[in-house]
């Protein structure tokens, strides 16, 4: 399955939730916030949120700012 | 001989008392300071948490960043131990769609529903673009975001910005990290006297009375953060800025004299020996 991640296309297994996508780039999932294909991925279904073929993710951070 | 008392002694509970009785309120939240911090362009962890603590704020600005461009759980750590509320922002984005996703994404990362609304036109001047702006601000104000609209000194949008629901319009003084000060004060006293929600100067601060001009115009608060992360000294400007922004709020309660064309003795002339 192709997708993009954070703007790098990226080869991932089938059965990939955004929860394991979450796992494998941040580690902890502590004001991380997801959006697929520009919508939020709210936190509470991000186990059952399957990516799809093409999807582009944005895996986000906290980080300073004025 | 005994050293005289200082006389401060008394005048910081005095100060405090003063604050705790004059307290700002924004969003249905009430804060006994007057100053929001930014922490954009901060040089370390260190001087972030002794910017914060001497400023006093209550009120801190953090942005939204791809993951690998974050600066990590450590950042969060400080203003977690530091006890401040977190106001996310919407920097870099041009349009009211992304302005919008962002604010959704900031309120899932940080939960929170208070989002500094900021949607720029010109990459040069970092301006804010009016027309989009106003479209974000209705957008969020109606899916129950608690909006502070980063905006022009413009009197009229700020009115626009206020009828459509915002919390607190926040003019600039001059360009993002320009540090010219208030160039047109003239439109920010307008702004004050148009709407009934806060005003708070943000953006254009160089110096602490910059900070104290604001105040003296009848802002409600000011938000800065350049002026304060890339000074040589961060934490002597984050007490030098509470301080102006006490004494101008101070200044403004009090009440300026009118300017004058000549002088006017201070020093009565009745009485005045003939020598």
């Amino acid at each position: 399955m192709q997708v993009t991640v954070n703007g790098v296309p990226a080869e991932l297994a089938e059965d990939v939730t955004v929860a394991d996508l979450v796992a494998a780039r941040v580690g902890g999932h502590d004001r991380v916030a997801v959006a697929r294909n520009g919508d939020v991925v709210p936190r509470s279904s991000w186990g059952q949120a399957r990516l799809a073929d093409g999807d582009a993710l944005e895996v986000l951070a906290p980080t300073a700012g004025g | 001989m005994t050293a005289p008392e200082a006389p401060t002694a008394d005048l910081v509970p005095a100060l405090a008392r003063e604050e705790a009785g004059d307290p700002f309120t924004v969003g249905g939240e009430t804060f006994t300071s007057r100053l929001l911090l930014g922490t954009g362009g901060v040089p370390s962890l260190e001087a972030l948490e002794a910017s914060v603590r001497a400023s006093g704020t209550q009120l801190v600005t953090v942005a939204l960043r791809r993951v690998e461009a974050s600066a990590g759980g450590a950042m969060m750590a400080v203003l977690d131990r530091c006890g401040v509320r977190l106001l996310p922002n919407t920097a870099g984005c041009r349009t009211a769609r992304e302005a919008v996703r962002t604010a959704r994404l900031a309120r899932e990362a940080f939960d929170t529903n208070w989002v500094k609304l900021e949607v720029i036109g010109d990459e040069h001047t970092l301006l804010p673009d009016a027309v989009e702006l106003l479209d974000a601000a209705e957008q969020l104000v109606a899916e129950g975001f608690v909006v502070l609209a980063y905006t022009t000194d413009d009197p009229v949008l700020g009115r626009r910005l206020a009828d459509a629901g915002c919390a607190a319009v926040m003019p600039l003084g001059s360009p993002i990290g320009s540090g010219l000060g208030i160039r047109n004060p003239h439109n920010i006293a307008l702004l004050r006297e148009a709407v009934s929600v806060p005003v708070v100067l943000d953006a254009g601060i160089g110096t602490a009375s910059d900070a104290a001009q604001a105040m003296e115009l009848g802002c409600d608060a000011v938000l800065l953060a350049s002026a304060v992360t890339r000074a040589r000294d961060p934490e002597r400007m984050a007490l030098a800025m509470r301080q102006a922004v006490e004494g101008g709020r101070q200044a403004k309660l009090a009440g300026r004299i009118p300017r004058r064309w000549h002088a006017e003795a201070s020093t009565s002339f009745a009485g005045l020996p003939e020598l």
